[in-house]
């Protein structure tokens, strides 16, 4: 049985949570330690979440409560295709959350999630100064313009595609 | 204090500042319903149940988290109340699966009845209902979150009274779920298996793994050769489970019901618990003698055993390694009596009746398996898996006339049974290591120092010429409490008890649900329990588990004497740190 938590975590993490725990109410750092975390790996693992709550004294539960609570964190890295809707005030007015939606169907995840096969993240974004081609999605560098959801499962097809186009040139 | 005068239902209240208006309107006979509230634990003011109206306030206020305020008009029940109250009841159920009828309690669930009292006879609202899998790893508590309501009773006991804080509520809006970190399966996390979850949980939301299957097909196996033994708290708690009054002692119309399942031998963990003191009152006199180890801590919570594993594995050495009385009185089933009675052990099917959901988790530990690989406890009823089966019988368990257990392992001292309360270990063990100590016979047998109402006690104890710090624990909270002081070099203790649960075995998270206007970690039940395993002791002659002729036999027959080879082989065991690290 492993009775240590393996030691994961970046010297600089855990010389903040060293800080942290020299000033009044450590607890309340959590979220600074966790967004540290996120900054420098793109999401919270499981290890890294135990071993915070382990340094920090913090119960593990209450880590993942407020992992889990906050839209910010991510629990799984970013797939290869990074997709955001834009939900600014432009593109929700022509229909942009029926385009998250039909995402969500195409891809059955949810916000922040990445698909298991690890190709799709789905996230959401503010107004990204486009307004005049709403509403707006962009696939890692691609920008989308005027949307619709029947286009959904289109624009996934064509990902896939390139991707074995790109891997076949490999 | 100041006195604050206010109007309840048109009705002049005086009470204390700082009075809810919850408990205002009690010491007027007004029950405001509730849900998330429960005394004894932290305010949540989250289910809105529990509102009232206050003169001048803009909002319905939440009587449980409202303070009492000078000339304060208070309504709690106009119709408008009570629409706005039934209402919120409709809106919890819109989102609860529709399945009273065949759910494990039905008939013992609080949104059950809170619902029926509210009138509420349809269902009006038919929305979006969250679904989830019942999560059964664990031995012990499983946890079926489409019944959660979001109470957060759960999380709040098992960190504020257990310390354990496996829970915690996870996600957000519609999706927040109450589990342990990252959703892990309860077998997989810090849970220490007490139950208190299932205690307080107002709804079926967490339950003990049934056992009962496995029992009843036993019963009716005639290759089985079936016994059963029943833990020194069921006798004081079963009753409530028929609804007799808390702290009706019900050793023998328990024997008789039994008797009538069909159990073949009905035994006493009783004796496992006078066998379990001669062991650890020789542990005790062996390190008292060289120094080496102290404190001793006792070890017949499962609970305490698995939370020492996951938060304080640094007092493995300090923790006596007796096996509990569950577990020393299978292994003699399936050992001495089988050898004496020329039976294969692997034909006796060993049931044990705790109050208790860890017990279960213990009796599934590898270290509790016969070399063969048969388990010496086969299954594990908690009281209230008992009362079902009982009831589930047709059996009228108030007009049973009373029964006595066989012997020998029936037989037992009455040190033995106050082991179901807490402070009880403690006392046995002082009964039996100041005789052995100072050779003398004791003249007064009630330690009553040690008999605590509270959930810490230290004592000093004279013992011949010498002196022993003793301290009594029970919720592991107070544990915590004490095994820091011990860490700090505070104070030498010689001898610890922890029991896991709040009062001891007697408030285990496998006893009878609290009956109509009582509630769970009613300090008022854990008396009358806790009062009739005592009054059984007085009303015994033999009251030292070293004078019990049935276990003088076993040693002279089976162990020749305390702490020897065989009984190290049989009748201790280890302990082992465990992942997840439980963070203090
Ligand atoms: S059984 Fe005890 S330790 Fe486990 S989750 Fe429930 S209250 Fe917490
Ligand atoms: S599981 Fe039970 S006690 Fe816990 S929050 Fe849900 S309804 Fe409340
Ligand atoms: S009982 Fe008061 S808010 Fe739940």
């Amino acid at each position: 049985m492993i009775t240590e938590t393996k030691n994961t975590l970046p010297k600089e993490i855990c010389d903040f949570i060293d800080v942290c725990l020299t000033r009044e109410h450590p607890e309340s750092y959590l979220i600074a330690v966790l967004h540290k975390l996120q900054q420098q790996f793109g999401y919270l693992t499981r290890e890294h979440m135990d071993e915070v709550a382990q340094r920090l004294h913090v119960p593990a539960s209450f880590v993942s409560g407020v992992a889990t609570f906050y839209h910010f964190f991510r629990l799984q890295p970013r797939g290869k295709f990074s997709i955001s809707v834009c939900l600014g005030t432009a593109c929700f007015v022509k229909g942009a959350d029926k385009i998250l939606d039909a995402f969500r169907a195409e891809l059955g995840v949810d916000l922040a999630e990445t698909t298991k096969d690890g190709l799709f993240s789905l996230d959401c974004t503010r107004c990204l100064g486009v307004c005049g081609l709403a509403p707006v999605v962009t696939i890692n560098d691609k920008v989308y313009s005027q949307v619709t959801p029947q286009q959904v499962p289109d624009l996934i097809n064509r990902a896939k595609a390139d991707l074995e186009t790109t891997e076949t040139k490999v | 204090m100041k006195t604050i005068h206010l109007t309840i239902d048109d009705m002049q209240v005086s009470v204390p500042e700082g009075t809810t208006l919850m408990q205002a309107a009690e010491t007027i006979g007004v029950h405001i319903p509730r849900l998330c509230y429960l005394p004894n634990l932290s305010l949540e003011g989250a289910c809105r149940i529990c509102i009232v109206e206050v003169a001048g306030a803009r909002t319905y206020q939440a009587s449980c988290a409202t303070k009492v305020a000078e000339g304060m008009i208070v309504k709690t029940n106009s119709p408008e109340i009570r629409q706005a109250r039934r209402d919120l009841v409709e809106l919890i159920l819109d989102n609860h699966p529709m399945e009273c009828q065949t759910c494990d309690r039905d008939g013992q669930c609080e949104l059950q009845t809170l619902a029926y009292s509210m009138g509420v006879r349809e269902r009006l609202f038919e929305g979006k209902r969250k679904r989830y899998e019942v999560e059964d790893s664990s031995f012990s508590v499983i946890r079926n979150s489409e019944k959660c309501i979001l109470c957060r009773r759960c999380v709040r006991v098992c960190s504020e009274v257990q310390g354990v804080h496996n829970l915690s509520q996870l996600y957000r809006g519609f999706n927040t779920l109450v589990a342990p970190a990252h959703v892990s399966p309860m077998l997989e996390s810090v849970c220490i298996n007490c139950g208190q979850c299932i205690n307080v949980c107002p709804t079926a939301a967490f339950l003990e793994k049934d056992s009962t299957d496995d029992v009843w097909a036993a019963l009716s196996d005639p290759n089985k050769h079936v016994v059963v033994h029943i833990a020194p708290s069921i006798r004081a708690a079963i009753g409530e489970g028929f609804g007799l009054p808390a702290g009706t002692p019900e050793t023998n119309r328990t024997v008789t019901a039994l008797r009538r399942l069909g159990f073949d031998v009905v035994f006493d963990t009783n004796f496992g618990a006078d066998l379990t003191i001669m062991e650890e009152a020789h542990e005790l006199a062996t390190r008292l003698k060289s120094g080496e180890n102290l404190p001793l801590i006792t070890s017949c919570s499962p609970g305490w055993i698995k939370f020492l594993e996951h938060f304080y594995p640094e007092f493995i050495p300090n923790t006596s390694t007796c096996k509990s009385p569950m577990t020393m009185l299978s292994v003699l089933l399936k050992t001495y009596y089988a050898e004496k009675h020329k039976l294969d052990p692997k034909n006796i099917y060993v049931v044990s009746v705790m109050p208790c959901t860890a017990k279960k988790f213990e009796s599934r530990r590898p270290e509790h398996f016969a070399p063969a690989g048969y388990p010496y406890t086969d299954a594990v009823l908690t009281t209230r898996e008992l009362v079902w089966m009982i009831k589930a019988y047709g059996i009228d368990f108030k007009h049973l006339t009373p029964g006595a257990f066989d012997n020998p392992l029936g037989f037992s001292s009455g040190a033995a049974d106050i082991f179901g309360t807490t402070g009880g270990v403690m006392e046995a063990a002082l009964r039996t290591a100041a005789e052995a100590l100072t050779g003398k016979p004791l003249t007064e047998l009630n330690f009553t120092e040690v008999r605590a109402t509270t959930g810490l006690k230290e004592a000093s104890i004279k013992i011949g010429d010498a002196t022993i710090n003793v301290a009594v624990a029970n919720g592991l909270n107070n544990a915590k409490t004490i095994l820091e002081k011990v860490k700090r070099g505070e104070k030498q203790f010689h001898l610890i008890e922890i029991m896991a649960c709040p009062g001891g075995c007697i408030g285990g998270g496998g006893q009878p649900y609290p009956s109509e206007g009582r509630y769970v970690l009613d300090e008022e039940i854990l008396k009358l329990r806790a009062g009739a395993l005592y009054n059984i002791d007085e009303a015994k002659n033999v009251r030292k588990s070293h004078e019990n002729p049935f276990v003088q036999d076993l040693y002279r027959e089976y162990f020749q004497h305390p702490g020897s080879e065989k009984a190290h082989k049989l009748l201790h065991t280890h302990y082992t740190p465990r992942s997840p690290r439980g963070i203090k």
